[in-house]
């Protein structure tokens, strides 16, 4: 077994057997369970900040015609693949209906936006936008959603800009949400053993390790013994 | 009746805490923010997930972002300062137990030899009145005590210590080092203060969650309060904790020697008194300051330990800019846990040879890239890049999906952090039209960029550039202009504000001795950044650390003989 496998099932060896609140030197050593638990029902906030977010929460911004509309819209620029859903069923309509109250910067152009996209439904389609069929809304998403590469975003027409809004507001919700981030592949923020890189991902990209320089790196086997040193600064454990 | 009173709560008051309290003192810690404790479940941000946050983790409510476990940041309500004419100074402050040493970078650097003798070595600024010798016993006992992982490296004014092995590079550093190495700029296993490695029984081993900033709940990194002040409350040190206590004034008696200090409790809006033997400030370089030229008496008139009239004067922070760049070869990559330490693996220090630049002292270079977690932000412009291909931006459908992830991970980012010089032109003091929430009068700040540090920014961006080029890539912003100082940072928005009551031999032109005492008053004593004569072209935090427990030696040392 090499380094990085006895590690793992060290881990997961002691996640089963509920060691991780023992003083056992060689796990690693996440959060008290207990604390984590705890923690559970809280994000960190002070009492202001709770106070803040209830506030925002108690309010509703966009009526129900806007929020029907915004998930129709979300789920057009991030629709469901064969792994995952849409950006609607992610949640990200809720998200952005807190993000416009949270930063109000936002909410005239957005509720703009929207009108803009019944208007132009309307006049083409002679339907609401969330009405209109998926080819009609794709038509009019077209016309607004591609910027032109080499003019900055504020010398965009309105519509535009909107759009480019959405997409972004759309994608960070998906990928700050748990389906999005499974999605991503994204495998931090949990604990683990920061052996450094995979050898194959090193290989698929071209560079390697500097022999000298791993020299001196923490040998993970040795993280739970305490460290002493010579008088020069030399590790001696 | 205190033995010490000691004013915040932060690198310099946690360590003074920690050593007088250990000698058996009886200690009062006041503190104008709450009791913060990481591994506190309602205070705990470590671990959560960006969706645990409405806001997904934005920094318009936290500066640095919702998760970042800072209680204040550059503006906070009720607490104003000013700017004297067209300075723009940005003062970033934490009111909590631990202030700001709850999210800071922790790269724990020692300064060099040169470092406390520059004027001697460039004609710049001016000498410390003591030498690296003095400091480097007190460097040893931090790293030991605290923990710091690095490597020895016998380079040049970037002393050896007592180091825990680093973590290996992530792949963009990897990138970084080739590029850097290159152009012959060095890049060595960064300096920081995460325990890679057990250091003791009470304190957690880093878990590589890469999120320092929230301060971690098994005090596997160093913040005040989990490294210093809980250990030394756990030796069954006599400590009364004030906090949300906001210090106003140091109180002294007819002989001007102090006696105690006044705070307002934040709870009740109501002013009290502390009375003690010794007063450390140590509420940050400017809000000692602040307090020093607000405790204006009949024997003081001109504020406390100001008959120099110096304090407040030789403001100084560590110059910054920084630039972002593509790299095509990083494109595509598969996933894995690359969390590591909340932080870079390696930087760069100070290579270059000041006599031949026209600026005259050197910078470092700190790395960022990686695949971290996403939070508010990513996915905007998800395949801007395309630019760089000749192909369209924009769009939506499932395609962007595979824009995110073609380009996640693809990014790299460099910042330089520098030395400027300190001038005595460039200061903070009260300004008499503007009071706080507490009724105590404000700051006001003046400060202006020499020549010096916008030369330097242009080198620095020069830098990036070649770097960048060597490494394959393209910068993501156009080079800095002249008329932008090169991107040159506001003052103070490098968070390494120094110099306010600086140390020296001389009582006329300096506010402290060598050992961090009033020159005016000898029961007064400046262990945070304020008594620092130059800023180095490293970080403060390690140097702060160690001079605040050499003058807590003295303190102990001078009440033993009854000295004070
Ligand atoms: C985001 C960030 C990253 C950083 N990264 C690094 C880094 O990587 N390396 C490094 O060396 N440095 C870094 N720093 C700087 C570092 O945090 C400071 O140098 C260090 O915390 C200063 O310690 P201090 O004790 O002087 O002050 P602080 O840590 O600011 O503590 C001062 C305390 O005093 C309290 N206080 C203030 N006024 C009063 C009053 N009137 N009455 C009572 N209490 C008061 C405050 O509430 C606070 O708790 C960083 C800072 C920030 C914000
Ligand atoms: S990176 Fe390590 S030291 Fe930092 S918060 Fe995570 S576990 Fe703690």
């Amino acid at each position: 077994m090499d380094r990085r496998d006895s590690l793992k099932s060290m881990f997961l060896g002691s996640l089963g057997t509920g060691l991780m609140l023992s003083g056992c030197t060689t796990d690693i050593a996440p959060p008290d369970p207990q604390i984590a638990k705890a923690a559970d029902n809280y994000f960190g906030r002070t009492p202001e900040e709770l106070k803040l977010i209830e506030e925002l929460n108690e309010d509703q911004f966009f009526n129900t015609h806007e929020m029907e509309t915004l998930e129709t819209l979300c789920a057009l620029i991030l629709p469901a693949n064969e792994n995952y859903g849409s950006a609607t069923d992610a949640g990200v309509p809720a998200f952005i209906e807190f993000i416009v109250k949270d930063m109000p910067y936002y909410q005239t152009p957005i509720r703009g936006g929207l009108m803009w996209l019944d208007h132009t439904a309307n006049t083409k389609f002679n339907a609401e936008f969330k009405e209109t069929p998926e080819g009609n809304q794709k038509i009019i998403l077209d016309s607004i959603a591609y910027p032109n590469r080499d003019k900055p975003g504020w010398e965009q027409p309105l519509e535009i800009q909107f759009f480019t809004t959405m997409r972004n507001l759309t994608m960070t919700g998906y990928y700050t949400s748990k389906m999005g981030l499974e999605d991503l592949g994204y495998k931090g923020n949990q604990p683990n053993i920061w052996d450094g890189v995979p050898e194959e991902v090193l290989q698929k990209h071209g560079v390697s390790y500097d022999p000298e320089w791993i020299k001196k790196c923490i040998n993970q086997d040795e993280r739970g013994v305490i460290a002493e040193w010579d008088e020069d600064g030399n590790l001696l454990t | 009746m205190y033995d010490v009173i000691i004013v915040g709560s932060g690198a310099g008051g946690g360590m003074a805490t920690k050593v007088l309290a250990d000698a058996g003192l009886k200690i009062a810690v006041v503190e104008a923010g709450p009791y913060f404790d990481p591994a506190a479940p309602e205070q705990r941000t470590q671990l959560k997930w960006p969706y645990e946050s409405p806001r997904r983790g934005a920094s318009n409510r936290r500066p640095f972002g919702d998760f970042d476990s800072a209680y204040g940041g550059w503006d906070i309500e009720g607490e104003p300062y000013t700017q004297k004419d067209d300075t723009r100074f940005d003062w970033f402050r934490s009111r909590m137990l631990g202030g700001r040493t709850n999210h800071w970078g922790r790269i724990s650097l020692r300064f060099g030899e040169r470092d406390f003798k520059h004027k001697s070595y460039d004609g710049h600024g001016d000498d410390w009145p003591i030498g690296y010798e003095d400091v480097k016993p007190y460097y040893d006992k931090v790293d030991k005590l605290i923990g710091v992982f690095g490597s020895k490296e016998n380079f040049e004014n970037e002393p050896n210590g007592f180091f825990l092995p680093p973590p290996k590079p992530r792949l963009h550093e990897l990138f970084y080092i080739k590029g850097a190495r290159k152009s012959n700029i060095p890049v060595i296993p960064s300096r920081m203060s995460m325990l890679t490695k057990k250091i003791n029984d009470d304190r957690g081993i880093c878990f590589y969650c890469g999120q320092c900033s929230r301060a971690c709940s098994v005090y596997a990194d160093f913040s005040s309060g989990t490294c210093l002040i809980f250990p030394a409350q756990k030796n069954g040190g006599q400590i009364d904790l004030f906090t949300n206590a906001m210090v106003r004034e140091v109180t002294t008696n007819t002989e001007g020697k102090a006696t105690g200090v006044s705070y307002i409790n934040k709870e009740d809006r109501k002013e009290y008194k502390l009375k003690g033997r010794v007063v450390v400030l140590a509420a940050s370089a400017c809000s000692s300051a602040r307090i020093l030229l607000n405790s204006k008496s009949e024997q003081h008139p001109n504020g406390l330990g100001n008959s120099s009239d110096h304090v407040g004067k030789y403001l100084h922070d560590s110059t910054g800019a920084s630039r972002s760049a593509f790299i095509p070869e990083l494109m595509n990559r598969d996933t894995y846990n690359e969390d590591g330490v909340g932080g870079m693996h390696v930087y760069t220090p100070w290579w270059g040879d000041n006599k031949k630049l026209n600026f005259p002292r050197g910078y470092h270079i700190e790395v960022w890239g990686g695949l971290g977690m996403p939070s508010y932000g990513f996915g905007f412009n998800p395949n801007d890049l395309n630019r760089f291909f000749n192909q369209k931006v924009g769009g939506y459908g499932n395609s962007l999906r595979s824009d995110i992830k073609k380009y996640y991970g693809s990014t790299i980012g460099m910042a330089g952090r520098g030395e400027s010089i300190a001038m005595k032109d460039n200061y903070c003091e009260i300004d008499p039209t503007t009071v706080d929430a507490f009724g105590i009068p404000v700051l006001r700040f003046n400060y202006k960029w020499s020549e010096y540090e916008v030369n330097q920014a242009k080198h620095m961006n020069d830098t990036f550039e070649e770097i960048v080029h060597n490494m394959g890539g393209t910068l993501l912003q156009n080079a800095p202009s002249k008329e932008s100082n090169y991107g040159l940072e506001n003052p103070g928005r490098i968070i390494h504000e120094v110099g306010t009551t600086r140390m020296g031999n001389d009582p006329a032109t300096s506010v402290v001795n060598k050992f961090q005492q009033l020159h005016d008053v000898d029961n007064v004593f400046i262990v945070d950044a304020g008594p620092f004569v130059s800023q180095a072209d490293k970080n403060p935090t390690w140097t702060i650390l160690a001079l605040s427990w050499r003058a807590s030696d003295y303190i102990i040392e001078q009440l033993k003989q009854q000295n004070i």
